[in-house]
């Protein structure tokens, strides 16, 4: 079942479109479990079970994964705590 | 090595320890204590007045599992940095780095801390009881020495590398048994929370 250790973040699409769209990306490592990118997404951004699978899944087999979309200061922090669970992760503007 | 978590009665997680798997999850954890340094730390050949200020150091870690554990927020792994992203990397990286340390280092503390704690009411070992908040930190420190680790065993996502397949007699062996004992730790200890 979901887990209920979500934080207070604003789900992407209910936050107010600014002018310059930024984008939070994960990328894929040899290390980082499955088991553990996926309770990381659902923990931090509270995605359900199904679609922290399969942002996993985009990471582990395509490398990368946008996982989170806003103004840049929120992909700073979302970028910020991904690195704070061990995730490597970057921001970009989304072209 | 075979102990795994299990989810306890009261929401938390527990596990069997004996005395010598307490001896090197304490190790490990020290290790990356170490690792992670006492605090904000000063860039070699830095000015020695730069060190007094607040703000963190601006470029990544010159050590891999540091790096690894450290990395650039900005600019496309798979293409070189342009300036832009360069410049955002090393200001972001100046007014995160240090909290990120901190917050590291408090989670490996408080694994020694409950370590100590199991070894002081139990020199045998036993069973470690975590809380909610206490298996946040595990699972983050546990998380930080595989990173670290297979930094240095420099793993890939090769199931079948020879890392796996390493003769006794090899140096890396004892470091390749850590790595995937931490990775049962680690995967059972998620079990717990979800």
């Amino acid at each position: 079942m979901e887990t209920e250790r979500t934080q207070s973040q604003e789900a992407p699409s209910a936050a107010p479109t600014p002018d310059v769209h930024w984008v939070t990306i994960v990328h894929n490592d040899p290390v980082n479990l499955m088991s553990y990118v996926t309770y990381v997404f659902q923990a931090y951004f509270g995605y359900p079970r199904d679609k922290a699978h399969k942002l996993m899944m985009d990471v582990h087999h395509k490398g990368r994964a946008v996982v989170s979309s806003g103004s840049r200061e929120e992909m700073e922090r979302d970028v910020q705590a991904m690195h704070g669970y061990g995730l490597w992760a970057t921001l970009q503007q989304d072209r | 090595m075979a102990g795994h978590f299990q989810a306890a009665s009261d929401g938390g997680a527990a596990i069997a320890l004996d005395e010598v798997e307490i001896s090197i999850l304490r190790s490990l954890a020290v290790q990356l204590l170490e690792l992670i340094g006492p605090g904000p730390v000063q860039e070699e050949g830095a000015d020695p007045l730069a060190a007094m200020l607040a703000d963190g150091p601006t470029s990544p870690p010159s050590d891999p599992a540091l790096a690894r554990l450290f990395p650039d927020a900005y600019g496309d792994p798979a293409r070189p940095r342009d300036r832009e992203a360069q410049a955002a990397a090393a200001e972001f990286r100046r007014y995160t780095e240090n909290d990120l340390r901190t917050r590291k280092r408090e989670d490996a503390l408080a694994v020694v801390r409950t370590l100590d704690d199991l070894l002081s009411s139990d020199p045998g070992g036993g069973v470690l009881v975590l809380d909610a908040e206490r298996s946040r930190q595990w699972l983050g420190t546990l998380n930080d020495l595989r990173l670290t680790i297979g930094t240095r065993l420099e793993v890939t996502d090769d199931e079948s590398d020879e890392l796996y397949r390493l003769p006794d007699t090899d140096p890396r062996k004892p470091m390749v048994l850590a790595y995937l004992w931490l990775g049962g730790l680690q995967e059972t200890l998620i079990g717990t929370m979800t």
